[in-house]
């Protein structure tokens, strides 16, 4: 196990670096100059803003510069922000984004886990298909239409109880959390959903599970112990992934009600061509990723007996 | 079992020889394919076949759409700027208005300026000339001590606090007159008059004016040469309305159906079958190859997929005056075969050492007569069951960019760009909005339905038995 | 400058004061408190370097210069009580109440220090040359003499001297821009690259003093007691708890009572007027054209090419469907109406005939330019930015020229930095522009085109154009300048080395309980600092 680990972490590294690479080369290959700005500096002031940032050399060695300071944990200082560190700004913001992300997964994998299992033992009837027919729409309406819907809907509502009952917009309580955590995660709780509900399916069919009922076991012990702790497994492989996407996609959602999170910062710092801003932020999310990888196939590795007995581990 | 308890359970005659007779079962039916019996237990589920109608007649309107409905979907028409659903009407000419020309008051000498802040309203407020949807013209008396005057028009009658919408100034107080050209519709306007002089007085006059609806003649000309001011013209009708600019939304739809569909369709076939190819050859070779295959997928699953695709847009964005399509396209293909690959590798290492296929080796088949017909066959169920489901994952992927403005360049439509336009005035112009909202979601619905049909359709285990 | 964003969309908001409770801190019973929104967070606090609209107004609320602007855009005393100007220098003499607010007064060393780093070529000012009306002040940021060169000094700790380069007719509206803000040297030097960069490292002598500044979430200013002029300061708070550049979060934020005020965007407007909220409009200022490219070799280097655009476009038909925000002019020439000239508005003292869009003589000039340019007309590119109202404009554009004229218009939409890059290096044929104005006087918008004048990315040259602007530049007296100014503006229209659209325009909606907020076209917009709230719960 701990062998496994240590594999995947220094396999982690390699493409964490392999990342930093592809988006400097990116990077430099957009048209645009970062320094460029509404008015034409004198060709002093250019030569000196270069020279702070480190721009006046060529680019393998900026290249190289980069990787060392990465290295140390030094991300630079926005090109658009002079007075901020990139690592100031990931500090600040990204525990809004987790925040967000987690309470937005936490809602996906309970609703999804919840509403699977009942649609699973409540197969073929009427309730199972209109919570079916449900995710499925669900799925198919993109999160920035909910969110700006969504909104509109909390508006009426606050006008027609007089009071607010959820805020418009805002972060900072948790009832200011609780709209955009719903839609971030609406489109990933109609998948946890169905493929909950696929995965019980299929379970309940197997042997095992029909032994156990044969052998007189209670309804609610075969559930749980057998067929949830088995039928969790495909969850859990995209927890990792989902969370990671969920981080990265929540720009809308930020936007739209004025969250101060990570999301934001990076398609801005794109559009403006902060270089620092849009290295740090990349090599973040992509070690973030990775390391949730990591984690999730461990866990998983942990969580599935198969794996555990097996001397190769899961790939 | 015979008889009551005592009696004997078996008798002589049962342990005599059986008849000989024909063991064989009849059949019940003629034995079937496992793609006919795909296709039959497809057939009946009825959501997957009417997801697959929609999305047959989603592709025919795509294609046969613009020959059918011949309007231009760049063509403007600033007249009807985001105009509901309508059918043709006949709409009067109206002439050229006469050219404007301010009315200035002189200044009355006698009457005394009054307190600042204090104005009252101008009086004779009316109407001046003829008024139509080109052009209202105000005139007031002036009021003394005004240094400017500010119009406001409504489209309820004002109170309180309301006047409406500011329109502008005169910027003189000797300016007593106001030409309000903005956005004029056939509706019923009060127009509302401030005298000002630094100070905003709370005082105004109204008046009211309903406007009849007419049609420019410039504009009328553009539909009939012929036209002439105080004929009538035939205006077409909007099925769907009009856009921001005044352009036809079905016919946008229609051509932004283009865009999206061929994204949604050419992005995760490509990106499949490189994904197909590189788990096969990787499941299938396994070794070194499969070793280093893996670790480039690891690399490329792990990049995060939005940012590089945002990044990747704005590197290679294409020249100035191109769709942006191609650039979206790369970026999805670079970055979306992984799954597949992976999906495809599981399947061919579970594949390859299964009962069948070894014994269709020891009796000696080639490597390429295995993989034709035996790997790939069980494998295409999980990849056409892939590539439903990512379709509409690339049309919501080329949707979401295009909203944050990553996507296609104007004036290109796609049903994404229709969105991001529509809802920011879905309020006021739900149909802008709605349009290509539905039309995205129909679209993936159906995809989604179908791709659960399949599964179930191309699911071994499923297989009929009866 | 050059806005980023049309003024429509940009949008800062007040919240409603009162029982709804709302932010962190709790309000003391009876505290005026105001509650706005930004569209995002200042990114440059640092008056030497600060250029864009959301930091000057962060600054205009805690800090002052030596003038600001009064209620109707009228320079006003600010650290100066009255000044002395001549011909090549001038003298301002400091308030003594004037004070920083931890406690020392603010002296002539404190302007003297903030000048010299903002011309400073190590500081990489943006708007260094803001000050190059003061001597040597262009050729410190050209690195050719020292920062302490330039031509200012401290009499006394209350006594101003300023020198300047040529004579200046408008100086005195350049002293309440941003750049001329005093800074001091000791605070400064405390905190070597991070003055500015968190609450606490910003020192006021304003109206207000920046409380608190969580990034990308908050901020909050409190009335500066130490204020010179406290006593006109009603409020005793400014909280901005929303930072979001969504219109229409923004707009629902005011609806719910959670802020004040707001701008709305052309598709709030509808809104707004169901919702029968009283609204505003006023002029920002700024004046938006197209730029044509005129490097030899473009095809938009050719004048009759760009007299048939200019008679096939309807400025007045562009700002009422394209634009749809009230309060915006049709653009007929570069000096927008709100600027004053001798006595009355330039546009007054100097008329210009207006250009009717005619299609016949359109036509007949494009057959010109096609003969001149070989007989055929390449299709044109189109630069413009990002946000809804550039593409609208770009496909109106491209509509217009195809259905009236034949000439097909490709669009390039890119990214501000992009842009940028690319109108510096003139890839584009057409560019849509605009310039918001710098300070109230004419110049800020007349030497865009001279020759020299790295902003004049079309690189149009013209020999008159530029002797007229040096005759102006170098004189104090106003009727000639506003007379060699007129002069110009009026070969730059005939030339059509420009086309104006439009003078920018906004609407705004104020809740009733708040009064005495003022718009300014120049300077910090909109303005809190004397604003009142009504007395009473809503």
């Amino acid at each position: 196990m701990i062998a496994y680990t240590l594999k995947r972490l220094l396999a982690g590294v390699v493409t964490v670096f392999f990342i930093a690479t592809a988006t400097f080369a990116l990077m430099h290959a957009v048209p645009g100059d970062p320094l460029a700005g509404a008015k034409v500096r004198s060709p002093e002031i250019r030569a000196n803003l270069q020279a702070r940032y480190g721009l006046d050399r060529p680019v393998l060695v900026q290249y190289a510069v980069y990787m060392r300071n990465m290295a140390k944990g030094d991300f630079g200082i926005s090109f658009t922000q002079q007075n901020r560190s990139v690592n100031d700004i990931i500090r600040q913001h990204f525990p809004v984004s987790a925040v967000l992300g987690l309470l937005a997964l936490g809602f996906a994998t309970l609703g999804g886990v919840l509403l699977g299992s009942l649609t699973a033992q409540l197969r073929g009837r009427m309730t199972d298909r209109t919570v079916l027919f449900l995710v499925v729409v669900g799925i198919s309406v993109p999160s920035f239409v909910f969110a700006a819907l969504a909104q509109e809907g909390v508006l009426l509502w606050n006008a027609w109880a007089g009071t607010t009952v959820l805020p418009v917009a805002g972060w900072g309580t948790f009832r200011a959390m609780i709209l955009p955590a719903l839609s971030l995660g609406l489109g990933t709780l109609a998948f946890l959903t169905r493929l909950m509900r696929s995965s019980l399916l299929e379970i309940v069919s197997q042997d095992y599970v029909r032994t156990a009922r044969a052998k007189g076991l209670p309804g609610w012990r075969i559930f749980l112990f057998h067929e949830l702790r088995n039928g969790i497994l495909p969850v859990i492989t995209l927890l990792g992934p989902a969370l990671a996407s969920i981080t990265t996609g929540g720009f809308v959602v930020e936007t739209v009600f004025a969250i101060p999170g990570l999301g934001r910062y990076f398609v801005q710092a794109v559009q403006a061509l902060d270089y620092t801003v849009i290295m740090g932020l990349t090599v973040f999310y992509g070690a973030f990723l990775v390391l949730m990888v990591i984690a999730v196939d461990i866990a998983y590795g942990w969580v599935d007996p198969r794996i555990r007995v097996a001397k190769e581990g899961g790939a | 079992m015979s008889g009551a308890i005592g009696a004997p359970l078996l008798s002589k005659d049962d342990l005599a020889p059986a008849e000989r007779g024909d063991l064989r079962q009849a059949a019940v039916r003629p034995s079937l394919s496992y793609w006919t019996d795909a296709w039959l237990r497809l057939r009946k589920n009825r959501q997957a076949i009417a997801s697959l109608v929609i999305i047959c007649l989603l592709l025919g309107g795509t294609l046969l759409g613009p020959l059918l409905w011949r309007v231009d979907p760049d063509r403007q028409d600033l007249a009807r700027v985001s105009e509901r659903p309508s059918l043709s009407a006949k709409l009067t000419v109206l002439a050229e208005p006469p050219p404007y020309v301010e009315t200035v008051a002189v200044e009355d000498g006698a009457a005394a300026a009054p307190a600042k802040g204090a104005l009252p309203a101008p009086a004779a407020l009316e109407i001046a000339g003829d008024p139509t949807v080109q052009a209202v013209r105000l005139q007031w008396a002036r009021v003394p001590g005004a240094e400017s005057y500010l119009v406001y028009r409504s489209t309820s009658r004002p109170g309180g606090d309301f006047l409406g919408l500011p329109l502008g100034e005169t910027g003189a107080g000797s300016v007593v007159s106001f030409e309000d050209t903005f956005n004029l519709e056939a509706t019923t306007y009060w127009y509302s008059v401030v005298a000002t002089d630094g100070g905003e007085s709370r005082d105004a006059a109204t008046v009211a004016v309903t406007l009849q609806a007419g049609i420019p003649l410039a504009d009328a000309r553009l539909l009939d040469p012929g036209a002439n001011p105080g004929g009538r013209v035939e205006r077409p009708w909007r099925p769907l309305g009009t856009d921001y600019l005044g352009r036809d939304v079905l016919a946008r739809l229609l051509s932004g159906a283009r865009v999206t569909l061929f994204i949604g369709f050419t992005a995760p076939l490509l990106y499949i079958l490189i994904g197909v190819i590189l788990g096969g050859v990787s499941g299938y070779l396994g070794g070194r190859v499969d070793h280093w295959i893996m670790r480039v997928t690891d690399f490329v699953m792990a990049l995060p997929f939005l940012l590089l695709m945002i990044l990747f847009k704005v590197a290679f964005g294409g020249g100035p005056g191109e769709s942006g399509i191609v650039p979206m396209l790369v970026a999805m293909i670079l970055l979306g075969w992984t799954g597949a690959a992976r999906l495809t590798r599981g399947q061919v290492l579970q594949l390859r050492d299964a009962e069948f296929v070894q014994a269709s080796r020891l009796l000696g088949a080639r490597r390429s007569y295995l993989l034709l017909r035996h790997l790939l066959p069980n494998t295409l169920g999980v990849i056409l069951v892939s590539l439903t489901f990512a379709i509409p994952g690339a049309i919501f992927t080329e949707a979401f960019l295009s909203f944050i403005g990553m996507g296609v360049a104007p004036p290109t439509a796609s049903w994404g760009s229709m969105c991001n336009d529509g809802i920011k005035v879905f309020l006021v112009h739900p149909h802008e909005f709605l349009a290509p909202a539905v039309t995205i979601s129909v679209a993936v619905l159906a995809f989604n339905l179908l791709g659960d049909g399949l599964r179930d359709a191309l699911d071994p285990r499923l297989r009929s038995v009866e | 400058m050059p806005p980023r964003i049309p003024a429509a969309a940009l949008a800062l908001l007040l919240s409603v004061p009162g029982c709804s409770g709302g932010g962190a801190d709790a309000a003391r019973p009876g505290a005026k408190v105001l509650r706005i929104a930004m569209s995002e967070e200042p990114p440059q606090l640092d008056s030497t370097r600060a250029t864009d609209q959301v930091s000057i107004f962060v600054l205009g609320h805690v800090m002052e210069g030596l003038t600001r602007y009064g209620r109707a855009g009228e320079i006003v005393p600010g650290v100066a009580e009255r000044w002395e100007l001549g011909d090549r220098k001038a003298v301002f003499h400091l308030r003594e109440r004037a004070r920083w607010s931890d406690g020392p007064p603010v002296t002539a060393h404190d302007f003297v220090f903030a000048w010299r780093t903002a011309v400073d070529p190590k500081t990489a000012s943006e708007y260094a040359f803001i000050l190059y009306p003061v001597k040597n002040a262009e050729a410190i940021a050209s690195g050719k003499l020292p920062a302490g060169a330039l031509g200012v000094r401290a009499r006394d700790d209350r006594t101003l001297e300023v020198e300047f380069e040529r004579p200046t007719g408008h100086f005195l509206a350049l002293t309440a821009f941003a750049t001329y803000l005093p800074l001091r040297e000791d605070f400064y030097r405390a905190r070597p690259g991070r003055y500015a960069a968190d609450a606490p490292d910003l020192l006021s002598n304003g109206p207000f003093v920046l409380s608190r500044w969580v990034h990308g979430a908050s901020l909050t200013f409190e009335k500066n007691p130490r204020y010179w002029d406290e006593e006109s300061v009603t409020l005793d708070r400014i909280e901005v708890p929303y930072i979001t550049p969504d219109a229409n979060t923004v707009y629902s934020l005011f609806k719910d009572g959670k802020i004040d005020s707001t701008g709305l965007g052309r598709d709030q407007l509808p809104l707004a007027q169901a919702d029968r909220f009283r609204m505003r409009a006023f002029s920002t200022g700024s004046a938006f054209y197209m730029e044509f490219n005129h490097r030899p070799g473009k095809p938009t280097a050719n004048l009759h090419l760009r007299r048939a655009i200019r008679l096939v476009f309807h400025p007045g038909e562009f700002v009422s469907k394209v634009l749809g925000v009230p309060g915006t002019l049709p653009g007929t020439r570069l000096i927008p109406r709100w600027v004053r000239g001798v006595a009355e508005p330039f546009v007054r003292e100097h008329p210009l005939d207006p250009v009717r869009p005619d299609l016949v003589a359109a036509k007949a000039e494009l057959a010109l330019a096609r003969k001149e340019l070989g007989g055929t007309l390449p299709p044109l590119l189109w630069l413009t930015g990002e946000g809804a109202g550039a593409s609208r404009e770009a496909e109106y554009v491209q509509y217009l020229l195809s259905s009236r004229l034949g000439l097909t218009l490709k669009i390039d939409k890119q990214t501000f930095k992009q842009r940028l890059a690319k109108m510096t290096s003139g890839e584009f044929d057409v560019v849509s522009a605009g310039w918001g104005p710098d300070y109230a006087d004419p110049m800020t918008f007349a030497d865009l085109f001279a020759s020299w004048n790295e902003n004049n990315r079309g690189r149009w040259r013209n020999a008159r154009y530029d002797a007229l602007i040096r005759e102006a530049q170098g004189t104090v007296d106003p009727a000639r300048r506003m007379d060699a100014m007129a002069e110009a503006e009026r070969i730059l229209l005939d030339e059509v080395a420009i086309l104006p659209t439009s003078e920018g325009g906004a609407v705004y909606v104020l809740s009733p309980r708040v009064t005495g907020v003022v718009r300014h076209m120049v300077g910090t917009d909109p303005d809190f600092t004397r604003a009142r709230i009504a007395e009473g719960a809503r």
